[in-house]
């Protein structure tokens, strides 16, 4: 665990000392402030967080293989994973540590948005409920598409193939509840029990589904396990 | 303290090292000599655990590098070749992160970073942004970090590659000192310095182990003899002829330099033959400009090794 929290430090302050989570953290609130507003004023206007939720999760799949790109693909690049590799970690403390920074990243930025919830309270009468699920939900989001971004990190020393592959794992799996729509013979289930956006939706509206749950739990956990089994397969090559 | 066995490894289909086996004792320093592309960081890089020979075994403290690879990785301080280090950091952040991770807490890694900034000479440093550093500096961070753990073994490949000859000499002498009391292995094709500061060497060619022993002992050995070099006015011949006849001289060649000729005589081992020959020459009336013995240096003898190798192949 010591381990963990250390690679997790180091990482952190990285994305501090360059100016990717600066940028990243800006363009996320920026486009989140743009969405909230849209969603509280106008003649729609309902006291909920739901208008800043949906895009934000769609902000968060665009952003959040900009924040992983780096983690290992850098390090096998400048070399420096010879070092990482050759000191006495477990590939899990590596790769858990890796997550942990990120995740540290993306929960910094929801926890910048928590004002838009206090102002809700302020003015109008919101429903606690969905504001704490959706929260959550949006968290264990984030945590799925980290562990994707980690995963394509691990397979080459280029950062802009490590981003556009993981992207486009995301994108597609984000989207392939509607493959039913062009591909039949196959249960549309499978692809809403698939895709990361419908199981999200329940968090949105207020509902604590524990398959939701377990689905972004092992989802990440998926993800995690191939990025330790590709560095394991490195140290092996 | 290191034992390996057979080492082999290829790079595809590639043949890296082949049957490479050595044994190194505890609180050794041993030198790995051998030209580019020898096998020199390929050998070191299986013995550090950042991958696995396709056969053979090596064993680091005790410990198999494959089937105990955290236990013996926990024993090892590593500086490789390109010295790859995190340039966003500043020194003593990059070296509490190796303490860290290498299992060092609270009041005892202050403490031993300390230590180990003025051990590599980095005192001065501690504040300074890594990617700011001469190559030398980052050498020498390179090396804080392999020792941060007080490791009992310590793999170095080419520490002093790249730096300044001052701070060679500071590098060497630390090398030195950190060998007292732990087991050091550096590679190097710069043949002096394995001399100097190596107890044993070891001379790799085309992945293959051409020899295994004290840098003293291999001169003598591998040779056979020493030589006697001297600068003779007179008949080439007669004298060839005359110097052949002494008791311990194995051979005898020439070229000629001007109206003197430079003549080698090889002796065989342990025999000093100079003052005998300046005797003879003298005495017949030729006339001797200058006489010297010439040891074969380890530079020689690498060079015979390796070119035997060639020819062979
Ligand atoms: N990752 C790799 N993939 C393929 N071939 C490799 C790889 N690493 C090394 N080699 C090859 O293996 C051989 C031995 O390389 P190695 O780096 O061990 O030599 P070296 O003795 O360290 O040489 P140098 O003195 O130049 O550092 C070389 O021919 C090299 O091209
Ligand atoms: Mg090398």
């Amino acid at each position: 665990m010591r381990n963990t929290l250390a690679i997790a430090w180091k990482e952190l302050r990285t994305y501090f000392v360059t100016p990717m989570a600066y940028v990243v953290i800006s363009v996320f609130l920026l486009i989140n402030g743009y969405f909230f507003a849209a969603s509280v004023s106008g003649s729609f206007a309902e006291a909920s967080i739901r208008g800043f939720l949906f895009p934000a999760s769609f902000i968060l799949l665009i952003l959040t293989p900009l924040l992983t790109m780096r983690l290992l693909a850098e390090e096998q690049k400048m070399g420096t994973i010879e070092l990482l590799l050759t000191a006495p970690l477990r590939d899990t403390e590596v790769i858990m540590g890796k997550f942990l920074s990120s995740l540290a990243i993306v929960g910094a930025m929801l926890a910048l948005t928590l004002w838009y919830p206090v102002l809700l309270f302020w003015f109008g009468n919101p429903d606690p409920f969905p504001i704490i699920t959706g929260y959550l939900g949006i968290l264990l989001v984030g945590s799925a598409f980290i562990s994707v971004g980690l995963f394509t990190s691990s397979l080459t020393s280029n950062q802009i193939a490590a981003a556009i592959s993981s992207f486009g794992i995301l994108l597609l799996l984000w989207l392939i509840n509607a493959a039913p729509q062009f591909i039949k013979g196959i249960p549309p289930g499978i692809f809403d029990y698939i895709s990361p956006s419908v199981h999200f939706r329940d968090f949105a509206y207020g509902v604590l589904d524990i398959k939701a749950l377990v689905y972004y739990l092992s989802f990440s956990a998926i993800f995690l396990f191939s990025a330790i089994k590709s560095l394991e397969a490195r140290r092996w090559r | 303290m290191i034992e390996v066995e057979n080492l082999t490894k290829y790079y595809g289909d590639f043949l890296a090292i082949e049957n490479v086996t050595f044994q190194v004792q505890k609180g050794e320093i041993l030198g790995f000599l051998g030209p580019n592309a020898a096998g020199k960081t390929t050998t070191m890089r299986i013995l550090a655990g950042y991958m696995p020979p396709s056969s053979g075994t090596a064993k680091v403290a005790g410990f198999d590098v494959v089937e105990q690879s955290l236990e013996a990785r926990k024993r090892i301080g590593y500086m490789p070749e390109t010295v790859p280090l995190y340039t966003d950091m500043t020194v003593e952040s990059y070296l509490d992160f190796h303490a860290t991770i290498k299992g060092l807490r609270g009041k005892k890694k202050q403490q031993r970073i300390d230590e180990v900034l003025d051990i590599c000479r980095l005192g001065d440093y501690y504040d300074v942004i890594i990617g700011k550093l001469s190559k030398g500096y980052r050498q020498r961070v390179g090396i804080a970090q392999a020792i941060v753990h007080e490791p009992e073994v310590l793999i170095l490949d080419e520490p002093t590659i790249g730096i300044d000859p001052k701070q060679v000499v500071e590098t060497r002498q630390l090398i030195k000192s950190l060998g007292r009391d732990r087991t050091v292995i550096l590679s190097s094709h710069i043949l002096p310095e394995v001399n100097m500061v190596c107890e044993r060497v070891i001379i790799i060619n085309e992945g293959r182990v051409v020899a295994v022993d004290r840098p003293e002992n291999l001169s003598a050995a591998l040779k056979g003899s020493e030589q006697i070099q001297m600068e003779v006015r007179g008949a080439i011949k007669e004298i060839v002829a005359s110097l052949r006849e002494l008791k311990g001289v194995q051979d005898v060649t020439w070229e000629s330099a001007g109206e003197n000729n430079i003549f080698t005589v090889d002796c065989s081992p342990g025999s000093d033959l100079r003052e005998e020959i300046a005797h003879l020459i003298v005495g017949k009336g030729w006339g001797l400009i200058n006489l010297q013995t010439k040891r074969m240096s380890l530079e020689d003898i690498f060079l015979k090794l390796t070119m035997k190798e060639e020819s062979e192949a």
